[in-house]
C-alpha cells in the first residue's frame, strides 16, 4: 500500500505527461505482483469501490476524536477524505500495513458491516498518505490525472513493446495481470489475443502537409471520404461478444447501449460514432451530451440517438481482412453494411474526385448536408493494408481551415514543466454589450500553445508588467478598449455551452498569431462568434 | 496577590516584563529586548540593548549589519542573568541555530516563552529542553490536528528518489533562507547525498555563518548560471527561498522541478496553489503532536498561545483540563515560507 500511495501522491502533483510516464513505469518495474497489477487496475478504471460513504467515514473519525476538533480541521482542509487521512489518530502497535491486494481481497468478500471494521483497522495501520489513498479508493474518488491509455503507455515503456501490442492483448487479461507482467518481463510469451470480442489496435492517419505531400502523391492512388466530427470507434460482434471500443481500446459500450444492441452482425467494424437522426449527422455538441456519462437513460437516448458511420471492415465473419488492400476491404464493407441492415449503422460514402485541385475545392466548399458538418477529408490509399499505428503515407487527414477570431488577453496562469516559470496559460475574451450598453470583455476560451519560445517570453513580460489583480495562481491582465494584447485565435468549431459565461465553447483553440499591432478595441464581438456556431 | 501577568504581559510592542523592564521578541524598537531567535519577525533591528545567544546575535549582525542594536549581551544556554529581582535564562528551543526559550523567573513565578520551537532531531541546532513552569507561552503555527508531520528522513527519501527518477531535471527546493535551507542540506547529507548543492544568493551568507558555528554543510556552490551552462544543473539540487522558485529566477535552470520544504505542504491544496510538484513536509515548527505533548510534558499551570492556530489548541486544552488563553499577538509571521522572504539585501535595506 505504501508504494501505491506514494505513486498516487506523486502522480497527483505531476502535471507533465512524461513525468507521469516515468513514475508509473518505475513503479511497475519495482513493485512485485500482485500489488502492481491491482494498482494497474485502479489506474485504468478497472477497480472501483463504493464501499465507504462519507457519512460513515465521518462517524468513524468522530468516534476517535473530538467532534469540534474534527470540525475545525475539516473546515481548514475542505476535503473529507484528506481531512480524515490527516487527523486519524496514531495507534502505536497497530496491525501491519495492509497491501493493496489484501484490501481488494477483503473487500470482495466482506459484508457492509465487516467493511466498516476492516476500514478502521486499515486506517489505524497506515500513515497519512496511505490513509488518503485508501479513502480515495474506497469512496471511488481516485483522480490523479491518468488515463487508461497513459497507464498502458507506461507499461509499454516498462516492457519495451509498442502500446498497440498492449492494447491488442489487454481485453483478454484480468487484474492483477500476472500474465501480462510475465510477458513484459520476458518471463513468458505474449499472452494470447485470441479471445472473442477483443480490441484490434487501430490505424491512424497523418496530417497532410499541403506544401509537400500533394506533389509526391498521385490523386489516382487515393480514395477520399469525409472526416466525421464524432468519435472513432471499433464495433465488435464476435461469437456472442458485443463490444464498443474507443480508438485507444477503452470499452465505452456502457454509455451507448442503444448502439450495442444493434451490432447485429458477425465481425469488426471501424467507424465514427455520431448522433444520427433519420440518417443525418448532428453536431459534436449533441454527441457530447452522451459522452462521459457512466450510463445512458432512455430519455437521453431518445433525445440523442447514436449510431455508427462505418468506414472500414477488419473482420468479416471469422475472416481477418486487415492484410487486404483498402479497395477490397471497402467493397466487402459495402456489402457487409447492406446485409447487416442495422438501423444504427450506415456507410460513410466515398467522395469521388479527379484531381487534388478538385478535392481542395470540395474541402473549401463542401456539398450541402452531412458533409458541411465534417471536419475535413480523409485520404486512403487504395492499396493500403490495415496497419496499427500511424504509418506515413497510406492514410492522410486533411482538415478544413480553422475559424479565426481576434480576442483580448484577460487572465494568465503559470504553466508546468519547462514553462513553469512563465505565464503560459491564457484566457482570452471578446467584446459584448453589458446590461448598461457598455462594451465589456467576456471570456470565451483558454489557450496554452501556438506560440514560439520567444513569443512566450514577450507575452510573459507583458503579463508581469500589466497585472492588475491576482486570484491564487491567476493573474488578471490589464485589458480595456484602449489597452490590451490581442491574440488571433484559431479553433475548430464552436458550440453552445451553458457552462461558459459567454454561452459558447470552442473546440481546440490555440493562438495563431500575436497581434501586438492591433488595438484592443478592434478585437471581435461576441455576435461574430455566435454566427460561427456549428 | 501577584499574578503571572505581573511578570510578563502582552502589549502592542510584544511581551513585556515590567519588573525587569524588557520585552521578549518585540515587534517595534524598545530600550531592552530579549530575542529568542534570528527570524526577522522575532529579531528586529533598532533596539537599545539586545540579550540573546551568541548565534542569534551573529545572525542579526549578518542580516542587519553590525549596528543592529546599540549594545548586545551574550547569554549562553543554561546561564542566568539577574536584574532587579528578575532572572532570565536561555534554554534551547530546537527551532534553528541559536534559538532559545526565554525562561523568566520573578515574584515566585516561572514563565517560559518558547519563541518558535520543534521537538524532532535537527543537526543544525541544539535540541529543545522542556522546563517545568507556571506559564508556558507557546507558538501555534501548526496548531490544528491536520498538521502531523512525517519523519524527515522519509521526506528527504522522496527527494532523493525523484533525483534518481528525473536525472535531467533541476530540483528546485524552496526553503526559508535561515534555518530551513541549512536543515534540508544536512538532511540530504545524512541521507548520503554528497554531490555539490547549489544555493541562491540569499542563502550563501547564512550558510557561511552556520559553518562558523560548526555546522558542516559539505560541498556548496552558488547557483549562478552565467558561469556555467544550463545543462550543468541537470539533476542538481538548488536551494532557494520560496519566492525565487515561482519567479523568473528559476527559469535559468534545466526543466526545473519545483519542490518546497514546509510544514504547510501537509495540506494538498496549499501545494497545488503554489504549483509545487514535490511537496516536502519538513518544518522547523512543532506539529500538532509536538505541541500537545510538549504542553503535557512541561505541565504548566497555564498556557498562553502567541500566534497561529489558537482555536484548536484552546479546545484541546479545555478537553485536557488545562487553563489556556490566546494572546493573539500581532507582528509574527510564520517562517515556513508562506509570507515574506528574508534576503540579505532586503533586510539590510
Ligand atoms: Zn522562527
Ligand atoms: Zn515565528
Amino acid at each position: 500500500m505504501r508504494a501505491f500511495a506514494s505513486l498516487l501522491d506523486r502522480l497527483a502533483f505531476t502535471p507533465q505527461r512524461n513525468g507521469k510516464l516515468v513514475l508509473m513505469r518505475d513503479y511497475m518495474r519495482d513493485t512485485p505482483d500482485p500489488e502492481r497489477g491491482w494498482t494497474l487496475a485502479a489506474l485504468t478504471g478497472g477497480l472501483a469501490f463504493d464501499a465507504a460513504k462519507p457519512a460513515f467515514i465521518r462517524k468513524a473519525v468522530e468516534s476517535r476524536m473530538d467532534a469540534q476538533l474534527f470540525a475545525l480541521s475539516y473546515d481548514y482542509v475542505g476535503d473529507l477524505a484528506e481531512t480524515v487521512a490527516l487527523v486519524w489518530p496514531r495507534k502505536p502497535g497497530a496491525n501491519r500495513e495492509p497491501e493493496l491486494s489484501e484490501v481488494v481481497d477483503a473487500l470482495s468478500s466482506a459484508t457492509r458491516a465487516q467493511v466498516q471494521k476492516l476500514l478502521e483497522g486499515w486506517l489505524d495501520a497506515l500513515d497519512a498518505d496511505g490513509r488518503w489513498a485508501l479513502l480515495k479508493l474506497l469512496t471511488g474518488g481516485l483522480r490523479v490525472g491518468v488515463s487508461a491509455r497513459l497507464a498502458k503507455q507506461a507499461l509499454a515503456e516498462m516492457g519495451g513493446v509498442a502500446v498497440s501490442d498492449i492494447e491488442e492483448v489487454w481485453h483478454g487479461q484480468h487484474a492483477p495481470y500476472e500474465d501480462l507482467f510475465a510477458w513484459l518481463e520476458r518471463r513468458s510469451d505474449k499472452p494470447s489475443a485470441e479471445s472473442p470480442g477483443r480490441f484490434r489496435p487501430v490505424m491512424l492517419a497523418q496530417a497532410i502537409d499541403e506544401e509537400k505531400d500533394f506533389a509526391n502523391y498521385d490523386a489516382a492512388d487515393y480514395a477520399a471520404e469525409w472526416k466525421w466530427d464524432g468519435i472513432r470507434v471499433q464495433a465488435v460482434s464476435e461469437r456472442g461478444e458485443k463490444r464498443l471500443y474507443s480508438r485507444t481500446g477503452d470499452d465505452i459500450g456502457k454509455s451507448f447501449p442503444d448502439v450495442l444492441d444493434f451490432l447485429n452482425f458477425e465481425g469488426v467494424i471501424d467507424g465514427e460514432l455520431l448522433i444520427l437522426r433519420e440518417g443525418h449527422v448532428e453536431s459534436f455538441g449533441d454527441l457530447q451530451q452522451r459522452l462521459n456519462r457512466k450510463a445512458a437513460d432512455a430519455k437521453l437516448i431518445a433525445k440523442y440517438p447514436a449510431g455508427i458511420r462505418a468506414y472500414d471492415l477488419l473482420l468479416d465473419g471469422e475472416e481477418d481482412l486487415r492484410t487486404l488492400p483498402f479497395r477490397e476491404r471497402r467493397a466487402r464493407l459495402e456489402v457487409f453494411v447492406r446485409q447487416a441492415a442495422s438501423p444504427r449503422i450506415d456507410l460513410s460514402p466515398l467522395q469521388p474526385f479527379e484531381s487534388w485541385e478538385e478535392l481542395a475545392r470540395l474541402r473549401a466548399h463542401p456539398p450541402e448536408g452531412d458533409a458541411a458538418l465534417a471536419e475535413g477529408l480523409m485520404l486512403k490509399r487504395w492499396d493500403s493494408i490495415y496497419e496499427a499505428g500511424r504509418p506515413k503515407g497510406p492514410w492522410f487527414k486533411w482538415k478544413r481551415d480553422p475559424h479565426l477570431i481576434d480576442a483580448v488577453l484577460m487572465y494568465a496562469q503559470r504553466g508546468h514543466g519547462k514553462r513553469s516559470g512563465y505565464y503560459s496559460d491564457y484566457t482570452f475574451g471578446v467584446w459584448r454589450e453589458d446590461a448598461n450598453g457598455d462594451r465589456a470583455l467576456t471570456p470565451v476560451g483558454k489557450a496554452y500553445f501556438g506560440f514560439t519560445d520567444e513569443e512566450l517570453k514577450r507575452i510573459d513580460k507583458f503579463v508581469r508588467d500589466n497585472t492588475v489583480d491576482r486570484f491564487g495562481p491567476v493573474r488578471v491582465v490589464k485589458a480595456s478598449k484602449d489597452f490590451g494584447l490581442v491574440f488571433e485565435v484559431a479553433f475548430e468549431g464552436l458550440q453552445r455551452s451553458t457552462r461558459h459565461k459567454s454561452g459558447v465553447a470552442m473546440r481546440f483553440p490555440r493562438i495563431n498569431r500575436l497581434r501586438w499591432d492591433k488595438p484592443a478595441r478592434e478585437a471581435d464581438e461576441l455576435s461574430t462568434l455566435e454566427k460561427m456556431l456549428d | 496577590m501577584p499574578k503571572p501577568e505581573n511578570v510578563l504581559c502582552p502589549s502592542p510592542a510584544g511581551l513585556y516584563c515590567e519588573p525587569g523592564d524588557f520585552y521578549v521578541d518585540p515587534v517595534r524598537p524598545v530600550a531592552r529586548a530579549v530575542i529568542t531567535h534570528g527570524h526577522s519577525d522575532h529579531a528586529r533591528s533598532g533596539h537599545g540593548t539586545v540579550l540573546a545567544t551568541e548565534e542569534t546575535l551573529a545572525i542579526m549582525a549578518e542580516r542587519y549589519g553590525e549596528n543592529f542594536a546599540q549594545k548586545t549581551e551574550v547569554l549562553r544556554y543554561g546561564e542566568t542573568v539577574s536584574r532587579s529581582g528578575v532572572d532570565v535564562t536561555l534554554v534551547p528551543a530546537g527551532h534553528i541555530l541559536g534559538s532559545a526559550q526565554a525562561v523568566v523567573r520573578a515574584k515566585g513565578f516561572t514563565v517560559v516563552v518558547s519563541g518558535d520551537y520543534k521537538r524532532r532531531k535537527d543537526a543544525t541546532c541544539a535540541a529543545f529542553e522542556p522546563v517545568p513552569c507556571d506559564v508556558f507561552v507557546t507558538e501555534a503555527t501548526f496548531g490544528i490536528p491536520v498538521f502531523c508531520f512525517p519523519e524527515d528522513g522519509d521526506e528527504i527519501a522522496r527527494l532523493t528518489k525523484s533525483l534518481a527518477q528525473f536525472p535531467e531535471r533541476t530540483h528546485m527546493v524552496g526553503a526559508y533562507s535561515l534555518g530551513k535551507a541549512q536543515r534540508v542540506i544536512m538532511l540530504l547529507r545524512a541521507a548520503g547525498y554528497d554531490r555539490t548543492i547549489h544555493v541562491h544568493g540569499s542563502v550563501e551568507g547564512l550558510n557561511a555563518l552556520y559553518e562558523r558555528f560548526g555546522v558542516k554543510l559539505g560541498a556548496i556552490e552558488p547557483a549562478t548560471v552565467d558561469k556555467s551552462k544550463k545543462k550543468d544543473f541537470a539533476g542538481a539540487v538548488v536551494i532557494a527561498p520560496p519566492s525565487a522558485i515561482d519567479d523568473k529566477w528559476s527559469r535559468r535552470f534545466n526543466d526545473p522541478l519545483p519542490a518546497f520544504a514546509s510544514g504547510w505542504m501537509r495540506v494538498r491544496a496549499r501545494a497545488r496553489q503554489r504549483q509545487v510538484e514535490l511537496p516536502l513536509v519538513i518544518s522547523d515548527h512543532a506539529d500538532w503532536n509536538e505541541l500537545t505533548t510538549t504542553i503535557k510534558e512541561v505541565a504548566p499551570g497555564e498556557v498562553w498561545i502567541t500566534h497561529g492556530g489558537e482555536d484548536a489548541l484552546l479546545r484541546w486544552s479545555e478537553l485536557n483540563g488545562i487553563k489556556a488563553r490566546a494572546l493573539s499577538l500581532v507582528g509574527y509571521d510564520d517562517d515556513e515560507g508562506e509570507g515574506q522572504v528574508a534576503s540579505r539585501g532586503e533586510a539590510a535595506g
